[in-house]
């Protein structure tokens, strides 16, 4: 066994200040375990009195290991892990590695999975930004919005399990489709929550658009402008917050998002309140996207009919031996997926989730890369926190709306 | 997928320039530069064409299969005019080492850091250059074909040796 090596101060020379090191500014740890990291985030603060001069984040306590093990998988059963990456938005990551697998091997996806993959993704990022809503507030000691988000958010998961059979890791969504059809009951359980959800958004924004207290924790803290953004690679509600129109949906449509109508909201002022302000203004839109998809869902297939990937429905396979000889092949040794690799992404609640993945000819993926939002979104901290006092930076961790779960992958 | 004319002679222009191997798949552009160029090229692509959004920056390990090991992949992405281009810069060197990115896009230093902890390519001139996601005492790059998949190999008193210097322990 090794023994255990003490980091000191010096290692970290470069990233705080001299006055640091001679003992006049404090150090503080802030995590791994602290309630408002929302995770197991370590940040190393430089104080002067409750003045932070510099904040160097150190993430890492939730690697599991991720796109290693994946490469000892099949494709289809490597895919389970994809859920527990961002896991607030499951949906949202299985369907961008689907989306990887499909534009390599040319999988085609019928109209009906499209749509449910919306419904499913749009409930997802309702679903995610309650959760921030709740515990962003609660960081910021508004304490009842969080019973609120909850409430509605148990809705969402209700959903879930009627679809999947789970709360929260889903895998539904599958290379080629959805993993089966929605219950007859789907249909009613959304169209009831999309009818209660505006009047329940207002009731938060009662709570909190003008609350005096609220107001003097989030405006004018932790701005960035957009030229900052940019260079340090920021998307998502962070991006469009500072006033750019960007959403990938709308940029590169996926699963046939240029059918819906919503709009891109924006903020000018890029504090927290504006991310704010925008997150709330997206789960309006995400209720628009879900109420247009569901009130024309089409009827038909949910999985695509292309046997080299995917595999018979079991209507067959009681019935057929090549059916079951095919099925059997299939989940034992996989498919074999053409050589090369592809780039795809998608929208998460988050920012741009990506998936690079390399093929090289066997059913097993050669190497798999998640471009994470939270990962590239937490770079800023220290642009964020700098100048502002130590309560401050909890409220800024919570505007980030990070997942340790997809930055530690 | 066809791909925009005007994308096109922006591929052109920048294989004049550096010579570049381009490849085409599945409608995405792959541009094969060397680790000499990949500074300036990043500089001209963000300056001259619009890319001002560095994606991603990973690697790929092809031990045993390719000639040099490692492979650098860059994504860029264009925002006004939708476009993402691939840049992949085979690793000549050993050690591994490459220029970093960081000075063209501030966003490239905890992307090279991680590439850094996960493969074990160094990259020079990084202003901050530690293991990112791995505890910081960690032996090996695991991301690395032949880093194993973590299970521990059956140690008896006839072999307990020959296994103890493969083992991917933290050496102390």
């Amino acid at each position: 066994m090794s023994e255990i090596r003490e980091v000191s101060v010096d290692e970290l020379k470069h990233l705080v200040s001299d006055r640091a090191r001679s003992g006049e500014n404090m150090l503080l740890n802030m995590g791994p375990q602290h309630p408002s990291t929302h995770g197991v985030l370590r940040l190393l603060l430089e104080l002067d009195g409750e003045i932070v001069i510099s904040c160097v984040p150190d993430i890492g306590f939730l690697h599991t290991g991720v796109e290693k093990n994946m490469e000892a998988k099949t494709y289809q059963k490597a895919e389970v892990m994809t859920d527990r990456l961002d896991y607030l938005n499951p949906p949202g990551n299985n369907l961008t590695y689907c989306l990887a697998i499909e534009k390599l091997c040319e999988i085609d996806v019928p109209p009906r999975a499209q749509a449910i993959r919306v419904i499913l993704l749009e409930l997802t990022r309702l679903s995610s930004h309650l959760l921030w809503l709740g515990t962003s507030g609660l960081d910021l000691a508004a304490m009842s919005v969080f019973l609120y988000a909850m409430r509605e958010r148990e809705k969402i998961m209700d959903i879930m399990e009627m679809v999947s059979g789970q709360r929260m890791m889903t895998t539904y969504i599958r290379p080629g489709g959805v993993w089966r059809d929605v219950p007859p009951e789907f249909d009613a359980a959304v169209q009831d929550f999309c009818n209660i959800m505006p009047a329940r958004i207002d009731e938060y924004e009662a709570i909190l658009t003008n609350n005096s207290l609220f107001l003097d924790r989030t405006k004018g803290i932790g701005v960035i402008s957009v030229e900052d953004c940019l260079r340090y690679a920021i998307s998502g509600p962070i991006l469009r917050a500072a006033g750019m129109a960007y959403d990938l949906r709308k940029a590169l449509p996926y699963c046939g998002y240029e059918q819906y109508e919503f709009t891109i909201p924006t903020h000018t002022d890029s504090d927290i309140f504006a991310r704010y302000s925008v997150r709330v203004a997206e789960m309006r839109q995400s209720v628009r996207i879900i109420q247009q998809a569901l009130d024309k869902l089409p009827s038909g297939p949910v999985r695509s009919n292309n046997r080299k990937y995917i595999p018979p429905p079991r209507s067959e396979i009681g019935v057929s031996m090549e059916s079951l000889i095919h099925h059997f092949k299939l989940w034992t040794e996989g498919f074999h997926a053409p050589k090369g690799s592809v780039y795809v992404a998608t929208e998460s609640p988050r920012g741009e989730l990506g998936v690079f993945l390399e093929s090289d000819g066997s059913p097993k993926p050669y190497r798999v890369h998640f471009r994470t939002p939270s990962f590239a979104n937490l770079q800023i901290m220290p642009l964020l926190t700098r100048g502002h006092f130590v309560a401050d930076t909890v409220g800024i961790i919570g505007s980030i709306d990070i997942v340790l779960g997809d930055a530690d992958r | 997928m066809a791909i925009d004319p005007k994308l096109a002679a922006c591929i052109a222009s920048l294989q004049e320039r550096f010579g570049c191997r381009q490849e085409e798949f599945r409608g995405e552009i792959t541009l094969y530069l060397t680790p000499e160029m990949i500074i300036s090229a990043l500089t001209a692509l963000r300056d001259e064409f619009g890319f001002e959004f560095l994606v991603d920056v990973t690697a790929v390990d092809y031990w045993l299969n390719q000639e040099p090991r490692f492979q650098v992949v860059y994504h860029l992405r264009s925002i006004a005019q939708g476009w993402i281009i691939c840049l992949r810069v085979p690793v000549t060197t050993v050690p591994p080492a490459l220029p970093t990115a960081e000075k063209v896009y501030p966003s490239a230093n905890w992307y090279e850091r991680e590439v850094w902890d996960l493969f074990g390519i160094r990259f020079e001139g990084h202003s901050d250059l530690r293991r990112i996601v791995l505890p910081y005492d960690w032996a090996g790059h695991p991301l690395r074909k032949d880093y194993p998949l973590g299970y521990e190999e059956v140690q008896f008193t006839f072999n307990q040796e020959e296994i103890m210097v493969h083992k991917p322990h933290p050496k102390s």
